[in-house]
């Protein structure tokens, strides 16, 4: 079959620790459907059986914010909008991405208007703009894969330890393997 | 009788005080009128048994910017009765910015005055709750007004910080 078939009894892989978190990471991205608009159409076409987000390990969209690391902003973001939609990114845990699904969250799209906010980079960090007006859903599937992309190259100790260490909270040692 | 003579005719009789200045526009029927009349002439068109307008389709403003009464008052309402569409209107000059609510006389007017008021700034006495419909609660500006610029007022409306 797989991998299995190679490493038979008592075999072993040698890794590191950032490679093998990092792989955990991407493989396993739980989306936050921020679903606003009509790009949150296109997103759940991402999850039915012909596009198949599961292949990427991105099927358990999570409904609450403190289960998921992605957050995919689909649709037009207003200016009475953008507080709750900040304090969801808010409530989720590090580390986590953004993605900004389509023209309205990325610029403003069409809407040049007093009510919409021009590009929710005003108050979000954004990792992937996503073209499209909505987005096709293998687009998304692209986006998702550059975010695995990107989080293939993090190191496991670059999130936690900063905010912890200015908070003064000391995490508890970890009995890892013993020598020999 | 026809209903596009019958309501002209109803309404002088039972108001001979006040002034109609009737439009017939494409099958249209629209009465213009001085606004502090409002709350008596649509409750008789709501009561009455022979019309019986018991729907309030919409209410909304008109911004004419230059004129001389800055704004207009339109209501849209509906006789289911007679299948029969009439249209209202009263003149609301920018510096006496008030008209009387007609949301005792029609419960759906509660909503689309507070529209009106957020997107026009035109205040209605006697309305139970005249809060913003759209816009923020602090937002000092009312958008649909002619001299409001399309992007908005920069800084106007705070975002969250990044």
């Amino acid at each position: 079959m797989g991998l299995e078939a190679y490493i038979k009894d008592n075999g072993f892989l040698t890794t590191q620790v950032n490679a093998i978190i990092a792989w955990a990471r991407k493989s396993s991205v739980w989306p936050m459907p921020m679903g606003i608009s009509c790009c949150a159409i296109e997103m759940m076409a991402v999850g039915d059986p012909k596009y198949d987000i599961a292949r990427f390990g991105s099927e358990v969209m999570r409904f609450t914010p403190r289960q998921c690391d992605l957050m995919i902003v689909a649709g037009t973001v207003t200016y009475k909008m953008a507080p709750v939609v900040r304090k969801i990114f808010d409530q989720m845990p590090e580390p986590k991405w953004v993605i900004a699904m389509g023209a309205c969250t990325s610029s403003g799209g069409m809407y040049r208007s007093y009510s919409v906010v021009q590009g929710i980079d005003q108050f979000l960090p954004v990792d992937i703009y996503l073209a499209g007006c909505p987005p096709r859903p293998d687009n998304l599937l692209h986006a998702l894969m550059k975010i695995q992309e990107k989080i293939g190259k993090t190191k496991a100790s670059q999130f936690h330890d900063v905010p912890l260490k200015e908070e003064g909270i000391k995490l508890p040692e970890l009995n890892v393997i013993q020598k020999n | 009788m026809d209903l596009k003579t019958l309501i002209p005719q109803k309404l002088k009789e039972k108001f001979p005080a006040v002034e109609f200045e009737i439009t017939d526009y494409k099958d249209e029927l629209t009465f213009k009128f001085d606004k502090k009349f409002v709350v008596e002439i649509c409750s008789f068109l709501k009561s009455d048994t022979g019309l019986e307008f018991r729907s309030c389709t919409d209410i909304t403003a008109i911004d004419w910017a230059t004129r001389k009464n800055r704004f207009t008052m339109v209501y849209n309402i509906f006789s289911m009765k007679h299948n029969f569409r009439l249209r209202l209107k009263a003149d609301v000059d920018e510096a006496d910015c008030k008209i009387d609510s007609v949301s005792s006389v029609w419960r759906a007017a509660n909503w689309q005055e507070r529209e009106t008021y957020d997107m026009y700034g035109i205040k209605f006495n006697n309305h139970p709750d005249l809060r913003r419909m759209y816009m923020p609660e602090e937002f000092e500006y009312h958008p649909l007004r002619k001299d409001f610029p399309l992007m908005g007022i920069p800084g106007s409306i705070p975002l969250p910080k990044k």
